[in-house]
């Protein structure tokens, strides 16, 4: 007994440094930490107060029921998600195919093929906007070159509206859908599919029914990030919407620039984070929110 | 090439000619990606105030209307300054973060990853909103470190997340052995382990310079007065009409982006995923 209870001991002294020293590590990350508090939860906690005073100073739920009552409120909802789906739903269209040339290629051709996507991906969203507003704009490139060609005759409207909106958004997010895609392509085991192949399944099949099924997690954790980034998305909107096009974020942005109304902006941020919050709960289950970024790009 | 069209081009039996319609996609994809944004530079010498491709006559107006006008040259600085500190401040601290996560073993180290990607998650819009809220009160709007305390908390995500990845590729055991050898943990750090994530490391100092140059929305509501940013202006101009000094100076940012990416992709070429 007595020669056991020295080790005891000494385990329990040995236990509380360890844990000490863990923790002393973790303080590590309390710097950053305390930047995000600072900046970020208790600036949106304050909003989220600020959201349940009514325009006379007192509570009240006024924001949240002018959201229900109001039909102008309700259409931005509707637009807002009728662009994050439909962006998100062209990027898969558009970005899987094109991850899934990347992964095909040698390494040598890939890395020249994936400049493409980095280099917007790195590139300012303001200049990326800026240059389809010059592209698609009445006297823009595409309308002059689609009329000297006899494609149209009349220059189309390509810009402040719907389809300049989508053009735009669908440029910014392809990289956030395809890197993360491209990342799960890297890893699927080749010897899978030529299994497959042996055991008679044709091209197709062993690509629907082993390759394709493997590469859900990145294809999922891209989509939601890009439909994520869509909901709050607001300079895309703001240039090539011309006005038409007015998202949940810019709502905001007008609420607080133009009419000083704290209450009414307050309320749309915190539903609008609610609903992200709610999506991203949910994926959770499925996702690991670090592959969210495309591993590290 | 008729006989590359029917040679395989995967061990599956799949031939070139079957997949010409990947080929044709990637190649429209690729023109979708970069023709936009390139075109920008040829048209931002054009002598024309509506920007032509080709320019009819070419002229360096538009450059030196950016680099003549004071308050060009005002935002370009404020952009740089602003830049620059937030590469310093995010970098260092978003390098202890990570290492505190992965080398921490409680249960509390999932919750503070979550927190510290939350910026990446949440409307910027919403950001810039409380920002803006909150720095009334301090009185540091409109100033550089209102930036650059806001821009840090933008770039702290991608740091985190770049350098976390670094930190999963390197082997732990060796710091380990030279702390064992008697090295304090900050010395084993930066003498052993840095050295080894250096790739992640710059990549993410990089992204985090990027981060804050490129900022709009948070800018719109917290830069200004005696320090508008580059962004700022630009985005406040493209409202009013679409001015051509604009591709002059996107034509730079393009110029100074591919450097940049150039760069990490020479430097930070062993990024793993």
């Amino acid at each position: 007994m007595a020669t056991s209870a020295v080790p005891d001991l000494n385990a329990a002294g040995l236990k509380r440094d360890a844990s000490l020293e863990q923790f002393r590590l973790f303080g590590l990350s309390f710097p950053a930490l305390a930047l995000v508090v600072v900046v970020l939860v208790i600036p949106v906690a304050w909003l989220f107060v600020l959201s349940f005073v009514g325009a006379d100073g007192a509570f009240s739920l006024e924001n949240y029921t002018r959201m229900v009552e109001l039909k102008s409120y309700r259409r931005i909802f509707l637009i807002t998600f009728q662009v994050s789906f439909i962006t998100t739903a062209l990027a898969i269209l558009a970005g899987y195919p094109f991850a899934y040339f990347l992964a095909q290629m040698p390494p040598r051709i890939a890395n020249l093929f994936m400049i493409a996507v980095l280099l917007p991906f790195w590139t300012s969203v303001l200049v990326r906007t800026y240059a389809w507003l010059v592209l698609l704009q009445k006297q823009g490139l595409i309308n002059q070159w689609a009329i000297s060609l006899g494609i149209w005759d009349e220059p189309v409207a390509m810009v402040n509206n719907m389809s300049g909106t989508l053009i735009g958004m669908l440029h910014i997010m392809l990289p956030f859908l395809i890197l993360p895609v491209y990342g799960t392509m890297k890893a699927v085991d080749q010897d899978m599919v030529k299994a497959a192949s042996s055991l008679g399944a044709s091209p197709t099949r062993a690509f629907w029914s082993v390759y394709f099924p493997l590469t859900l997690p990145g294809l999922f954790a891209g989509a939601l990030m890009v439909f994520i980034l869509c909901l709050g998305f607001y300079i895309t909107p703001a240039v090539l919407g011309g006005g038409k096009i007015i998202m949940v974020s810019m709502k905001i942005v007008s609420n607080i620039e133009l009419f000083v109304n704290w209450g009414a902006a307050s309320a749309l941020g915190v539903v609008l984070l609610v609903i992200a919050g709610i999506i991203l709960w949910a994926a959770a289950r499925f996702v690991r929110l670090d592959q969210l970024a495309g591993g590290g790009h | 090439m008729l006989s590359w069209l029917g040679s395989p081009a995967t061990q599956t039996q799949v031939t070139h000619g079957a997949r010409l319609w990947l080929y044709a996609l990637a190649t429209l994809m690729v023109l979708f990606l970069l023709a936009p944004t390139l075109i920008v530079i040829p048209m931002s010498f054009s002598d024309s105030q509506y920007l032509t491709f080709p320019p009819e006559r070419w002229s360096l107006r538009w450059y030196e209307n950016y680099f003549d006008s004071p308050q060009w040259m005002l935002a370009t600085r404020t952009s740089l300054k602003v830049a620059v500190l937030t590469t310093l401040v995010a970098t260092p601290l978003g390098l202890i973060a990570a290492y505190a996560l992965h080398t921490a073993r409680i249960p509390a180290v999932r919750a503070a990853f979550v927190l510290l990607i939350t910026p990446m998650l949440v409307p910027v819009v919403l950001i810039a909103v409380g920002a803006f809220y909150v720095y009334v009160r301090l009185q540091i709007l409109y100033t550089v470190t209102g930036l650059v305390i806001a821009h840090t908390v933008l770039a702290l995500p991608l740091v985190v997340i770049v350098i976390g990845s670094a930190f999963k590729t390197y082997d732990m055991a060796q710091e380990n052995a030279a702390r064992s050898l008697g090295a304090p943990r900050w010395k084993a750090f930066l003498t052993v382990t840095l050295p080894q994530i250096r790739f992640g490391v710059i990549t993410a100092a990089l992204l985090a310079f990027l981060t804050s140059f490129d900022e709009v929305v948070v800018a719109m509501f917290v830069s200004g007065g005696d320090n508008p940013t580059l962004t700022r202006n630009m985005f406040n101009a493209l409202r009013d009409q679409i001015d051509p000094t604009i591709a002059a100076i996107s034509s730079i940012m393009i110029l100074v982006t591919t450097t940049l990416m150039l760069l990490a992709q020479r430097f930070g070429g062993r990024r793993s995923n």
